[in-house]
């Protein structure tokens, strides 16, 4: 042991820095590890520091209608202390601006919360709604964008109120909440005079319970549960919210674990090859060892000491850079979490990241490790035996490779949770890994075969070492491809789902909606909205109703039944649903026939399903639906099913009743138009508030402004991991440069011998550089365009965008990398005389 | 004849597959060497000289035959156990001298020793680069030293681990007239204070003359085992 550790530390003498430089491939996907695993745990600490704060009371009941009679009762029945709250979204109106902006609204009443603080910027504002002040507390972001200051006046319904200040924090909400709509917290009793509540308001009720030390929330909200069944109540508990975050972050940390992961692999990759020519360089060494009296073991057993010294150097600096990247993570995330995050070490996570590191870096550097023990001491006769020995079979190898496969399904299994989604993930990377592979083999061919010899020379040259032994063509297309892949990925998905979305625009279609309408608002608003001159495109009556019972069986036996049939979402829910003669321009009829008008003779009305909601319930045409249209029963049957584009902003329903039914139900509409221009959209829905102020817009503008800001946040954290990614490809590349750098160096000597210029070797390296990361990035970029349309089509199901612009420009930025970087790991080559490296490479 | 052969070669042959067939390169060679023996073995390139030396220290195996190394037959060896032999009773010299490019000159003499486990050897290391005069080197890596001086520090690793049989594979072949001599000189004498059995491959017929035999190889095959006059 003693001979073996010595052998390793003096063998290594003249090449540390090259093994060091080996190790920097894994560093970055070993700081990702370690950065994510110590944040979470970061995170995690702080849901069970704050986790009353969670949610600011004990227990949160809310319901789709006003909580009265027994229920409150109830509630008063457990002898603790109680909070109200009402929310909707509606228009707020700014005076001072002329300008309107959808909030969503919320309306308390009471001393909550009753853990953590209601914090406000200034200080106090809590205290002022809860002496029911005319005042409003609204989101910072909201008072950056419009200039408002604490003092100003905004407008709500009818009232004007005056702003208390800027919410910082909130028990009980995500600041992510935020995002889709900003807040504005106003007290109950001022509810009434603004004239936005009442019936026909999309309002959600709450009740914040504080309960006794004796009560146990989660055993109220079961016994509510029983209680009120008719009242469709949903419960949020401590406890409940603890485990729905934990679970998020869990979620989280496994998706950008993986995602590091990737970086991970792909350094062990990189360290495989750094390795291999490393061993190639040691053949000699280690065939006169074997001379001198070394056993195979012992031989392998010295380069096996330095590959773990490599992956630990490489698990030491990659955790010490996790740590560093770990204390930015909190930036990163800043107003997606619900809690403050305080920065503290987990030794756990950072022994997990360096663990998983080493055992990596340690299965790889086996790969070319194994062939030491196969070098004949012949080798130091005949250097050509090596190659015929090394090159035969080898189980070794075989059981090996098995084990990087089980490691990285093991570890893809033990960050997702889950068997299936753990070998989906380690199948995909593993066939990702082949095509890029096999793409690279592809290219390497293609380069041998098809580059025309009336090329100029130093273009020749440089496709040549695309091909000729010892090239690094697979390497690299597998690691700055994947890491282009992985990018380009998210970048496009997020182009194609927000060019869906805000395709509206420039199509003329829908683009701002006005709902809450009441039936005397309709045709006044439709005439001030032409006057605006933006007419109304679409517009739709909504009434709202819920299932009493399906083929003959209630609801209330359909949800006991065990196996649950039918979705009990589907049967609980309040539905919206709307009647009209014919189809809209989103609708498409999929099964039966959609029928414009209950005839006078059936007595079953024929109802028009939405598609998914057809499955969710396993209707079929012809089946019996009864619905309690706010206290009317009214019998139906499935007349037809349809499929409904969703992603159009356009009035769309589950249930689409035929005319002839519903006319005489209380109802409120629903209009579209399309505005031409940001002004026309701000200048129709500030007529349409300032007359009809319980009329809510909302904006597509706005919708994709949220959207954006919302995928930002949260691709710009997946991007962040993923550069860890294309980094590492860049270092394996400098890597695979430097450790080709002998053999070039000898190349180059050769040629300036024989009258090569500078400028042209410069070429020639400068060619061989460009077409590999051209080939790289265009794989890659390939790959990308590929997955997105993928994705486009069978999870988002929508059209596939995949801007050449875009496209072109990553490729563009992955070739320019990797020739700045192969420049750079090369320079030098051929700045030296020939007879300087000629000493100094024998 | 000696009674107890330090070296016994019996019907020796090797034999490499070939996309054209087998190719034999030694055949059937026998002959034995005593103790304290000198022997060159010559011919012309191809003549399967270096196989011979390979096959004779066991660092491959025969197609056929056997050879027997300080009372071991090799062929019944595994790899590690042939190791152990060299490690035991052999010390090389190579044409291209074969150093340990990342270990200074003391610690490329030393190597023999330290795989055996034994410690506290530096003074004998020592005392041997300084027979061999390189008594200023201890430090040197190889790339500082030239070539001949390359060659004595693989001259004194050859002997460090008192070796019963030295095999010598064109130990003056990279070196200039001069520095060749003294290589001679040394290894000669080296051979003779310590009594070791020398096999020595060459080209050289001068040094091959210097042997007690000259075993000369054509076509894969022992043509003639001659005893040279001894040196007046």
């Amino acid at each position: 042991m003693r001979f073996i550790l010595h052998m390793a530390w003096r063998d290594s003498r003249a090449s540390r820095r090259r093994l060091f430089l080996y190790s920097l491939s894994v560093v970055l996907g070993i700081a990702a590890l370690v950065s994510i695993g110590s944040f979470s745990a970061n995170v995690s600490r702080a849901i069970d520091l704050e986790s009353k704060g969670l949610l600011g009371a004990d227990l949160f009941v809310t319901a789709p209608s006003p909580l009265a009679g027994p229920l409150l009762d109830y509630l008063a029945g457990l002898g603790g202390d109680i909070s109200r709250e009402e929310t909707f979204s509606s228009m707020l109106a700014i005076p001072s601006l002329s300008r309107v902006r959808l909030v969503q609204v919320h309306a308390i009443r009471g001393v909550f919360p009753y853990y953590g603080k209601l914090e406000t910027d200034p200080a106090g504002g809590a205290g002022l709604l809860r002496a029911g002040a005319p005042a409003v507390l609204l989101e910072p972001t909201l008072l950056a964008q419009y200039g408002l200051r604490v003092g100003d006046t905004v407008k709500l319904g009818k009232t004007l109120f005056r702003i208390a200040g800027s919410l910082r924090k909130v028990p009980g909400e995500s600041p992510g909440v935020a995002m889709m709509a900003p807040r504005a917290y106003m007290a109950l009793e001022e509810l009434a005079a603004t004239g936005l509540s009442g019936p026909g308001a999309l309002a959600r009720y709450r009740a914040m319970v504080r309960l006794p030390a004796s009560r146990d929330a989660d055993q109220v909200a079961r016994e509510m549960k029983d209680r009120f069944p008719e009242q469709r109540l949903s419960f949020e508990t401590v406890g409940e919210r603890k485990r729905n975050l934990g679970q998020a972050v869990s979620h989280l940390d496994g998706f950008l674990s993986l995602v590091g992961f990737v970086a991970l692999i792909l350094g062990g990759i990189g360290v495989a090859s750094s390795l291999h020519a490393y061993i190639s360089g040691k053949i000699a060494t280690v065939a006169v060892l074997r001379c001198l009296g070394a056993s195979a073991r012992q031989s392998f057993a010295v380069y096996l000491v330095q590959g773990l010294g490599l992956g630990l150097a490489g698990a030491l600096a990659g955790g010490i850079l996790g740590v560093a990247v770990q204390r930015a993570l909190p930036a990163l995330f800043k107003g997606m979490l619900p809690i403050d995050v305080d920065f503290f070490l987990s030794w756990p996570a950072l022994l997990r990241g360096m663990g998983a590191g080493i055992v990596i870096c340690l299965l790889f550097s086996l790969l070319p490790l194994l062939s030491v023990r196969r070098i004949p001491p012949l080798a130091a006769l005949r250097s050509a035996v090596a190659d015929r020995v090394a090159s035969g079979p080898d189980p070794w190898r075989l059981a090996i490779g098995a084990l990087i496969a089980a490691a990285v399904a093991g570890f893809a299994i033990w960050q997702t949770g889950r068997v299936a989604v753990g070998l989906g993930f380690a199948s995909m990377l593993g066939l990702g890994f082949l095509v890029l592979a096999g793409l690279g083999s592809a290219v390497a061919w293609a380069a041998r075969r098809f580059v025309p010899r009336s090329l100029p020379y130093v273009v020749r040259q440089g496709f040549g070492n695309l091909h000729r032994p010892n090239n690094r063509t697979v390497l690299l297309l597998v690691s700055l491809g994947l890491g282009t892949f992985l990018v380009l990925t998210l970048f496009l998905v997020r182009t194609t789902l927000l060019h869906e979305i805000g395709g509206a625009d420039a199509q003329g279609r829908p683009n701002l909606i006005f709902f809450d309408i009441q039936d005397d608002q309709i045709e006044p608003l439709r005439q001030e909205a032409a006057a605006a001159g933006t007419p109304i495109g679409e517009s739709a009556p909504i009434v709202t109703m819920r299932i009493t019972s399906v083929r003959g069986l209630t609801v209330e036996k359909l949800l006991k039944e065990k196996d649950a049939p039918i979705a009990a979402w589907a049967l609980r829910r309040e539905y919206r649903s709307t009647f009209r003669g014919a189809l809209s321009p989103t609708e498409k009829v999929v099964e039966g026939a959609f029928s414009g008008r209950a005839g006078a003779e059936a007595g079953l009305a024929p109802i028009s399903v939405e598609e998914g909601l057809a499955r969710d319930m396993r209707l079929h045409l012809g089946d019996e639906v009864d619905w309690d249209v706010q206290g009317v029963p009214v019998r139906t049957r499935v007349g037809s099913v349809r499929a409904v584009e969703w992603r159009r902003l356009e009035p769309n329903f589950f249930v689409v009743f035929p005319e002839g039914v519903l006319e005489g139900a209380p109802k409120t509409f629903l209009a579209a138009l399309h505005a031409g221009s940001a002004e026309q959209s701000a200048r129709v829905q500030r007529a349409v508030v300032d007359k009809f102020p319980n009329v809510t817009a909302i904006d597509l503008a706005l919708v994709v402004e949220t959207l954006d800001g919302i995928f930002s946040k949260v691709a710009f954290a997946i991007q962040f991991m993923a550069l860890f990614t294309v980094a590492t490809g860049l270092i394996v590349l400098a890597g695979a440069i430097l450790m080709g750098r002998h053999q070039r160096i000898r190349e180059t000597v050769l040629l300036r011998t024989l009258g090569a210029t500078r400028r042209q070797l410069s070429l020639i390296q400068l060619v061989e550089y460009a077409v590999l990361g051209v080939q790289a990035a265009l794989v890659g970029a390939a790959l990308a365009v590929a997955a997105n349309a993928l994705l486009a089509r069978f999870v988002f199901h929508v059209g596939a965008t995949s801007p050449l612009g875009q496209v072109a420009a990553a490729v563009a930025v992955v070739s320019l990398l990797t020739v700045a970087t192969g420049w750079a790991a090369g320079r030098g080559v051929v700045d030296h005389p020939p007879l300087e490296i000629l000493r100094q490479e024998t | 004849m000696p009674s107890q052969a330090m070296l016994r070669v019996s019907r020796l042959t090797k034999t490499y597959p070939t996309a054209a067939g087998p190719l034999t390169v030694l055949h059937e060679a026998s002959f034995e060497i005593g103790p304290g023996e000198s022997i060159a073995i010559v011919g012309p390139s191809g003549s399967g000289k270096t196989t011979l030396l390979g096959l004779c220290a066991g660092l491959d195996r025969a197609s056929g035959g056997s050879v027997e190394l300080a009372g071991e037959t090799l062929d019944r060896l595994d790899e590690d156990g042939r190791a152990r032999v060299r490690n035991a009773s052999v010390g090389f010299v190579f044409q291209n001298f074969q150093l340990i490019p990342t270990l200074t000159a003391l610690e490329n003499v030393l190597v023999p020793l330290e795989l055996r486990g034994e410690r506290g050897c530096e003074p004998e290391g020592r005392a041997l680069l300084e027979r061999v005069g390189l008594g200023a080197r201890f430090d040197h890596y190889p790339v500082q030293l030239s070539g001949g001086e390359q060659q004595r520090v693989a001259l004194a690793r050859a002997f460090i681990n008192t070796p019963k049989i030295l095999f010598c594979d064109e130990p003056t072949g990279n070196l200039d007239g001069d520095t060749a001599d003294a290589m001679v000189e040394l290894v000669f004498g080296l051979n003779r204070e310590r009594g070791t059995t020398l096999v020595l491959v060459t080209h050289n017929f001068e040094l091959a003359g210097r042997c007690q035999r000259i075993l000369r190889l054509k076509g894969g095959t022992v043509v003639s085992d001659l005893r040279t006059p001894p040196a007046s």
